[in-house]
Parts: C-alpha cells; structure tokens; sequence
C-alpha cells in the first residue's frame, strides 16, 4: 500500500465535474507525476490533498490515516508540503525568514509563544536555513525581499521552504514554470538530489516532459478529471490515449 | 545588552533618555515669556499623556503594525483598564498597584472574547467587527446598563465613575494619603526646579507612567525581533502560505491581540492612577480612531513611530488648540496693522478649536507624501545629513546577523 492513498474521490464546480472518480497510489520513496492538459484537474487534486477544497465523495488516506476534514495546517504538520502553481511566499519578508518560519513550524508545531528570545538566538534554526538556500543556490540573496526577485527564484524560494521542513510527501505544481532553461536543469538536479539524500516522497504537476521524465518513476495521466492511464514513463510515451488526450500537443 | 542588539539598544537609551528629560526638554522657553505661555509642554498632566498614549499606541502598533489587522475598538479596552482602576479605588485604597493590575487582567479578559470573535474575519469586516463591539461597549457604560440590570452603579453612566467619601476602600489605612499613592508616594507630588525664568516641574506620576512606557516600549522591541513577531509579519504577509507551512494562524492572532489589548488596559489605569476618575467617553469610537491616526502619523509597524504620533496629536490637541486670536495678535503685532489682521485671519482657522484642521492636513501630508510616517521623515533628514541610511524597521533589523 502507498503512502498516499486517493480512493473515488470526485468533485463538482458547479456543472463541471473537476475530479471525476480518482483512484491514485503513491508508493513511499517514489517520485509520482501526474500530467495532463490545461483544465485536468491536477491543481484540484493537489487542493483536495492539502486540506484546500473537500472532495464531494471519496476518500484520501496518507500514512493509514484520513487527511479528509483535517485544517490545512494539520496536514502539513502530518508531513505533507505543497508548492503552489503560483507562488505563495511571504512577499514582504527577507528571504532568509522566509525560509526560518517553515523550520519553526517544523520544530515548534503549529504555535507556540515565543515572544521574548530573539531570532537570532535560534542557531539550529538559522543553520537549516542557511543550509537550504545554499542547497537551491540562493544563500547571497538571503537578506533580499521575497518579493523583489524573479519567477523563479520565488519558486525556488517556495521549494526550498517546503523541503527544509523534510515532508514525508511533497507536492510540487508545475515546480519549473517560469524558469529559464538553466533554472529549470537546477531544479532537477536539486529534486534528484534531495530524493537520493533524504528519501522524499514526491507528487509532480508538470507539463515539461524533459523535467517529468527524467524524474518520475511513475506517471498518472489525467484528463477531464478522470486518470486514463497509470504507467512507468517508458509505456507512456507511446501510448495512444496519451496522445489522444495531448491532441495538438506535440510533446508526448 | 539587555537582550537587544547595537541599534535597538540605541533606540531604547534614546527613549529612556527622552523620558528622564523631558520635563526640561518640553519647557525650552521662559516661564513668563509669551512663547513659554503658547509652546511649553513640560507641565505633569500633558507629559503624562504623552507616554500614557505612547504606551496606548505601542501595544496597538503590536497588532496593528505586525499583523496589519486594523482594530478600531481600541479605546475600548483603555476604557476598562480605567474603570476597573477607580473601582480599585473606590473598594481598596488609593494605592495604585492593585489598580494597575486588575486594569490589565480585565482589559485582557475582554479583549479574549472581542478578539476570539471579531478574529473569525479579517480585513474591513474585523475593523467593524471591533468598532461594533467597542460602541457597544460605549452605549453599556454610558447608560451604565449593568449597573441598572442590578440595581447599583458599575460605570456610574453619563456622570463617570470617581471615588467618593463614603466608598468602602476596605485597605485603607489611618492617614493614608486620599489621593493615587505608590506605597505612600503621591502621584501628583512634583519637585519644581527654578533656574533664572525657567521652571521644571518633576512629578511622581509622570515618572511612574515614563517608567511604564519604558518598559512596554523595551517589550515590544523583544516582541519586534523574536519568533512571535516574525509569525505575526508573515501572517500579514501572506495566510494562505502560513497555514500550509503547518502554523495555525488563529492563536497567533489572539494571542497579538490580546497583548494589545493588555497594553491598552494598562494606560486606562494608569490614566486613572493620574486622575482618579472615568467617563464612558474614553471608550467613544472618535477615541478608537484616535489610536488609530497616531500609529499611522509615527510610522505603523515601526518602533518608535507610535510614540512620536501620539506625542505630535496630543501636543496640537494641547498646546496648538490654546492659541487664541489674542495670542495671535500679539505674536504679528511687529506687522502693519492692515497685515497683521490678515495674517491672524489666515491662521486663526488652524489654531485653537481649529486645530482638528491642522492635524487633518497634517495627516493628509503624512499618507500622501510619507507612507512610512514622521518615522520616515525622520529617516529622510538624517539621510540627507550624510549618515547611512538607516531604518528602525523590522524588516531590516531582524534580518541583520547575530550580535
Ligand atoms: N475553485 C474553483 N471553482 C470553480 N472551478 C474551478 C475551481 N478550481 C478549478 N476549477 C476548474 O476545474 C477545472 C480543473 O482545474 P485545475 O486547476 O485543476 O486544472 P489543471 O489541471 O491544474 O490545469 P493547468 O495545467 O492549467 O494548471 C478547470 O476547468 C477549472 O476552471
Ligand atoms: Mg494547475
């Protein structure tokens, strides 16, 4: 049994059925891509995950436990981290704080008062936190504003807050979107590393098949809400109902 | 030192510094001179205000300045910190302590509850949520509804609560003092220091309240640079990405919340333990609002920025509304007649009654031109005086390395 577990789930906006009977299995210490065209439902997959939106059937178990009903924050404290499509980050704090609060949730759960020692007195805190930036390449823009860099350094930023908590599962969509090509050979690298280094289970959203292919181990294709094939990478590429699905699409 | 960094004990030695000596820096003229009787602001009771709001605006600048949830019930608070001071008063003794401590438990118990409910929203609809709440609390004690529904007085309605000669005041000794007393010393006892035309005047009280401010202005520089402060910044930041890096936003916010609140509290008592006596009127919304326009005009979500806002709307509140058309006169009287007269014409609407007119334009100047408050202006001449340009900002300060 996987460490994820995603059973029947479906679920409507409205007239459109968004997630249409999803069954998925993530097995731990793998990496699992899920593509599919604009509009398959991989971001709502990941937002039913993460406690943002409730499926209206279904169930979804991480770890033998029901992640279903839970707050957003509980389930990042079970150990499921997500980056987002567009970038969430703390626009108006440094870099380097951007990536201490992330540690402190870590260690410190989801509150605590902690109003009188001084930051800087958190060694252990600034080290991890040091040692992620440098791991993602961006320890000389530590003391910037989040929200005065690039695209995709604000992606980066967003994927080191997320790994230097060590989720058992991270959730990653469209991690390279807005990179340059040389960003986007980094991310991979920096993926691959942490996998062989840390053990990390990952979900992938990507529509980069460079970068899907040569991470995953295995890949879901969704379409219209509803997985049409679950397979290694090398089985997908030719498969016809892919390429059905990505008509128009060159890529696959 | 102190636990502070270089700038920030700088910061605070410069405040304390202020706070000794402003009884002589708030008098620069002679006693008798006409601009010593427009422009000296050394005497107890505007002093006293001075920090007492510092304070008030300190501990909203907490909530409001790191979080960016704008209450607009502040007064509120002060208001109970107030009445639970006199009812201290009027049960116990004249001394202060016990006063000063129930002003903060129950301003902190009321400030859990308004801030456990209006906390189930954010942005305008908090804002109203805690102007409704405060109002309401005005209408209570100004008809004094709990008093009635028991059929004694809690807030004594529009007359005010102030101690009378027949109260219980179960503590107090033989020969107690009859006024608000620290263990014997009188608050309203001054020591006045007389030097050629000039007069100091150096009370307990203000002291007492300096020495208060002092020490919430040294808590919230801790609050400021430490894990909590940085949680209530990335709470203004961004929610969303908060509660998915595992941090539960909610008791985050009360707990600012309610610390806020606490300070609040503490002002309402101590403006009692200067004055033993309240009205509903602290509590009035035009008081929430008050709070308000110091923070932004020193500079929200800076240090010291809400000391030097409540400073500059009590010092016109005080000194600019006394300036009548006579002092006008009297200062262009050197002019043409024809001049003077047209000269005290232009000025008369902003001093005196009007000098709402002049904080208003003031204020306007303030948000258009300096986003960042006085504090900016500040920043901005010290720039242009060649020193490095520094900010008393969180932003900065707390990314700098490790002392
Ligand atoms: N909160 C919502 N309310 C209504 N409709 C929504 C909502 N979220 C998503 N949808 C719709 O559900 C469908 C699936 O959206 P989703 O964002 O999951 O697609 P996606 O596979 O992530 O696409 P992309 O590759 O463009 O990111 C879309 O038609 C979208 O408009
Ligand atoms: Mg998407």
């Amino acid at each position: 049994m996987g460490i994820l577990e995603v059973k029947g789930v479906n679920k409507r906006f409205g007239g459109l059925q968004a997630l249409g009977d999803v069954n998925l299995s993530v097995a731990e210490n793998t990496v699992h891509a899920i593509i599919g065209p604009n509009g398959a439902g991989k971001s709502t997959l990941l937002n039913v995950l993460v406690g943002k939106l409730i499926p209206d059937s279904g169930s979804v178990m991480f770890d033998g436990q029901s992640v279903l009903g839970r707050k957003p924050h509980e389930i990042n404290q079970m150990g499921i981290s997500r980056v987002f499509q567009t970038p969430e980050i703390f626009a108006d704090l440094s870099v380097f704080e951007n990536v201490m609060i992330p540690c402190f949730a870590k260690r410190d759960g989801a509150f605590r008062m902690h109003a009188i020692e001084s930051t800087h007195h958190e060694k252990d805190i600034a080290e991890q936190a040091m040692a992620i930036l440098e791991d993602v390449n961006m320890a000389d823009k530590r003391d910037m504003i989040a929200s005065s860099m690039s695209r995709g350094d604000k992606r980066r930023l967003e994927m080191a807050m997320c790994l230097v908590q060590d989720p058992r599962l991270l959730l990653l969509d469209e991690p390279t979107a807005g990179m340059a090509r040389a960003d986007t050979e980094n991310t991979i690298q920096l993926l691959k590393d942490i996998r062989t280094k840390r053990g990390i289970t990952m979900a992938i959203i990507e529509h980069d098949m460079n970068v899907v292919f040569s991470l995953a181990e295995r890949i879901t294709v969704l379409a219209q809400g509803t997985p049409l094939v679950e397979d290694v990478p090398e089985k997908i590429k030719g498969h016809p109902k892919v390429r059905e699905a990505y008509l128009g699409e060159a890529q696959v | 030192m102190l636990g502070l960094n270089s700038r920030d004990l700088r910061l605070f030695v410069i405040v304390c510094a202020l706070c000794l000596l402003a009884p002589i820096l708030l008098n620069p003229f002679p006693v008798a001179s006409s601009l010593g009787e427009s422009f000296n602001a050394g005497y107890p009771a505007l002093m006293q205000r001075f920090v007492i709001f510092g304070l008030l605006v300190i501990g909203f600048n907490i909530l409001f300045g790191l979080t960016g949830y704008l209450s607009f019930g502040h007064a509120a608070f002060l208001g109970v910190g107030s009445f639970a001071a006199v009812w201290m008063f009027k049960l116990l003794s004249y001394n202060i302590v016990p006063a000063i401590i129930l002003s903060v438990i129950v301003a902190g118990l009321f400030s859990v509850v308004i801030g456990y409910i209006a906390l189930r929203r954010s942005g305008i609809y908090f804002s109203i949520l805690t102007l409704a709440f405060a109002q309401m609390m005005y209408s209570i004690a100004y008809s004094d509804l709990v008093g009635k529904m028991f059929g004694t007085i809690v807030t004594n309605g529009e007359t005010g609560l102030q101690v009378y000669n027949d109260d219980p005041q179960f503590l107090m000794g033989e020969g107690a003092p009859t006024v608000p007393h620290l263990f014997g010393l009188e608050m309203n006892s001054a020591f006045t220091w007389k030097v050629g035309g000039w007069e100091f005047i150096f009370q307990n009280g203000y002291y007492l309240s300096a020495l208060f401010m002092i020490l919430g202005f040294y808590l919230s520089i801790r609050i400021f640079r430490s894990p909590f402060g940085m949680m209530l910044r990335a709470i203004k930041s961004n929610q969303t990405r908060m509660s998915y890096t595992g941090l539960d936003t909610k008791p985050y916010m009360l707990a600012a919340f309610v610390i806020s609140g606490m300070y609040a509290g503490l002002a309402g008592g101590l403006l009692a333990a200067m004055d033993p006596l309240t009205g509903a009127e602290r509590m009035f919304w035009t008081a929430s609002g008050e709070i308000v326009v110091m923070a932004i005009l020193g500079g929200v979500g800076t240090l010291l920025g809400p000391v030097f806002g409540a400073g500059v709307i009590k010092y016109l509140e005080n000194i600019v509304s006394k300036i009548n058309s006579d002092i006008l006169h009297s200062w262009f009287a050197f002019m043409p007649e024809w001049m003077e007269n047209l000269v005290v014409n232009i000025l008369y609407p902003f001093v005196g009654k009007g000098w709402h007119l002049t904080l208003g334009l003031l204020f306007m100047a303030v948000v258009i031109f300096l986003p960042g408050g006085l504090m900016q202006l500040g920043e901005k001449i010290l720039a242009l005086f060649g020193r490095k340009k520094k900010s008393d900002d969180a932003k900065t300060g707390a990314t700098e390395p490790a002392e």
